[in-house]
């Protein structure tokens, strides 16, 4: 049986399965749909949470950006997991015991509110559109690459299943699902990793296999050899500067605490205690694929050096000409990417053999060894989005080609995509699941349309996750130019905005709903300001987005810690000067403190 | 069921909150201590093939991060049983 058909086969077992979850798991009633009925057993609850956090650019991206990366991809490694120890002690618990459907309604309540609780769901709609946009893409680029239908085929049939079990099941049948994901996804990243590591190290697990020895050299220190030969900054160290590196790291911490669609989770098991612990399980299901993912990016990073330049192996002399790799024999898996744009050779030099290096390297002796071997610059890159030559590969490969590269079997592969598909699908029901409660809860039910029943507030809700399906769908088909660079903007919009309001909100009980409002919107306009500044969403950029023209050195990536910081400072100065908290919601907010007393969820 | 009659809420909230400071310290000090701060010179020192500081910003802090939420709902519930608030 050939790849294609085995793929197909694959994904649509995959799909069938998900199919199954959906009808299984169909929603009744408003708390089933906002909640899954709000008894959702926490290590269950743990696996969903981790399908639903993990999202295309985790299983696809993380892996080759830390490839690229070395010692700078940390910041997604610790910053992707250190917000569950945030959320398990500063968030989830209290909002579990408060008992609502929605973050909105929390702020809103909290801050005795309908203005605060429209800002919030401002900011909850903007943060998850930009995130729900780029796995919608992925849905559509996993199908174009391996199944090679066209990208628009791709997202059709994504959109079709999230629609069939976001809108049918709501949040139950979202749980269950994701659950489901959750498993695939994790069997599809592992497999490839154990074999690899095998292969290298002789170490089946590829955490102890990142840190056991190739030959008779450390692996870390053999890497570092391998990319120090062929120019590159050293792999264990980084070439981000500490207060960046720290900033992007507390930044994407805060900012995966104050996701609404991670959060929500936390409303559907039964118990605070259970809350607590959820995260605990989460962040266990997460740290799988987490752990082994630096293993995964170096182990690709040293295979396809190696592949290209015999020597980098063999300690022999990298620039003699026969170490380079002859094109003519390059393997079938470069070929196959190719295709894609991926991956490009271009012979700069005419010798019919590959060189692989960093021509903008910082180190002069080998840049001149380089140009006396007749090096011509570096020939492996990928195809840009005009069709030029760019010199870098692109590092998504470095996850989907990865069992082609270490010559797994077929069934791997296809198990790849179907784990590729699951990883960005659960991510896009989960957010359309916020998307379309924050309309028909918060908006209509609590604001707009106070009277509507329960019949109709569930109406509301699957109409308004069609809607958000379609929208999403159409940002994925056609997306704005930016979405590369939105990730940025939903952490650090979640870090500055929804993050330290809710925090203040539970361990503040003055904190007045004048200050949280005024704090909520400096953190949103001041992080949106900055980011648009240096990136230039919808205009131009206002300043190349370089280190001499930072905040004291601050990425955009990692302003929204200045963003929060400013939120908290805002809110205690006009707290102070407006009319204090009133006494019911200081008793409120006491009241949310110990866990005796939670019952399930409740609407109002 | 609700919050019983003596219960003492300034000290349920004393003891919650110096546990989320320890807590809190930790995290910070496997994290941003010796994953970012330190990590120069935590790397001279090798845990396996790992200098330690990499091994911390790439594998440790991660590990450190799950058993901490463990053992601070371990922790929390001690405290919400002393103080007679816990769930049934």
């Amino acid at each position: 049986m050939d790849l294609k058909t085995l793929t197909y086969i694959v994904v649509g077992l995959s799909f069938a399965l998900y199919i199954g979850v959906a009808i299984w798991a169909r929603a009744g009633s408003t708390k089933e749909f906002y909640i899954a009925g709000g008894g959702v057993h926490p290590i269950v609850n743990g696996m969903a949470t981790a399908a639903d956090w993990m999202s295309a650019a985790s299983f696809i991206s993380m892996a080759g950006l830390i490839a690229f990366l070395g010692y700078g991809g940390s910041v997604y490694l610790m910053g992707w997991t250190g917000g569950y120890v945030l959320l398990a002690v500063l968030l989830a618990p209290y909002l579990r015991k408060f008992g609502k459907f929605t973050v909105p309604e929390f702020i809103g309540d909290r801050y005795y509110s309908d203005a605060a609780r429209i800002v919030a769901v401002i900011c909850l709609i903007f943060i998850s559109f930009t995130y729900v946009a780029g796995q919608m893409r992925g849905v559509g680029i996993v199908f174009s690459r391996f199944l090679e239908v066209d990208i628009t085929t791709g997202l059709l049939v994504g959109m079709g299943l999230v629609f069939f079990y976001a809108v049918l099941g709501g949040m139950k049948g979202i749980t269950y699902t994701q659950v489901a994901q959750y498993c695939v996804l994790i069997f599809a990243y592992t497999i490839p990793a154990v074999f690899i590591s095998l292969q290298l190290t002789g170490n089946p697990l590829p955490q102890l296999g990142l840190g056991s020895s190739v030959g008779d050299m450390g692996f870390l220190a053999k890497l570092d050899t391998v990319v120090t030969d062929l120019g590159f900054a050293k792999y264990t160290s980084g070439d981000k500067s500490m207060i960046d590196v720290f900033c992007i790291t507390l930044a994407l911490m805060a900012g995966t605490a104050g996701l609404p669609h991670v959060i929500v989770r936390f409303f559907t098991v039964p118990k605070v205690h259970d809350a607590r612990i959820s995260a605990g399980w989460a962040l266990i299901f997460i740290a799988i694929l987490y752990t082994t993912a630096p293993a995964v990016g170096a182990m690709a990073r040293y295979n396809l050096h190696t592949t290209v330049n015999s020597a980098l192996a063999t300690g022999g002399d990298v620039f003699a000409p026969e170490a380079s790799l002859e094109g003519e024999v390059r393997p079938g898996w470069m070929k196959r990417w190719e295709a894609t744009g991926l991956i490009r050779w271009d012979d700069k030099n005419g010798d019919g053999r590959i060189q692989y290096y960093n021509e903008k390297s910082k180190d002069e002796a080998f840049l001149a060894k380089a140009e006396a071997a007749g090096w011509k610059g570096n020939e492996l890159g990928a195809k840009a989005k005009d069709g030029s030559f760019e010199g870098k590969v692109d590092r998504d490969i470095m996850v989907l080609a990865n069992p082609e590269i270490a010559g797994l079997p077929d069934w791997v592969i296809a198990l790849v995509a179907a784990g590729g598909i699951a990883a960005a699908l659960s991510t896009a029901a989960g957010l359309l699941l916020v998307i379309s409660s924050s309309i028909s809860h918060d908006l209509l039910k609590g604001i707009f349309v106070r009277n509507i029943s329960e019949k109709g507030e569930l109406m509301a809700g699957r109409i308004a996750a069609a809607v958000a399906v379609m929208v999403a769908g159409y940002l994925g088909y056609n997306p704005p130019g930016f979405v590369a660079e939105v990730v940025a903007f939903a952490f650090g919009l979640a870090c500055a905005s929804l993050f330290p309001t809710i925090v203040l909100g539970i361990f503040n009980k003055k904190m007045n709903k004048e200050g949280a409002i005024a704090g909520m919107l400096t953190g949103l306009f001041f992080t949106m300001a900055y980011i648009v500044y240096f990136k230039g969403i919808f205009i131009e950029p206002m300043a190349k987005n370089e280190a001499a023209n930072w905040l004291f050195g601050i990425s955009p990536e990692g302003i929204g810690v200045v963003g929060a910081l400013l939120n908290v400072i805002v809110a205690y100065l006009v707290g102070k000067m407006t009319a204090p908290c009133p006494d019911h919601i200081q008793h409120l907010v006491e009241d949310i403190r110990y866990p005796r007393g939670a019952g399930t969820a409740q609407a109002h | 069921m609700s919050k019983p009659q003596d219960f003492d809420s300034k000290g349920y909230w004393s003891a919650t909150l110096r546990l989320l400071i320890t807590t809190l310290v930790i995290w910070f000090i496997v994290s941003f201590g010796a994953g970012i701060l330190f990590r120069d010179a935590l790397d001279g020192i090798h845990l396996g093939g790992y200098p330690l500081g990499f091994w911390f910003a790439q594998q440790g802090s991660i590990f450190v991060f799950v058993g901490l939420i463990f053992w601070y709902a371990r922790r929390m519930d001690k405290i919400d049983r002393e103080h007679d608030v816990h769930e049934d």
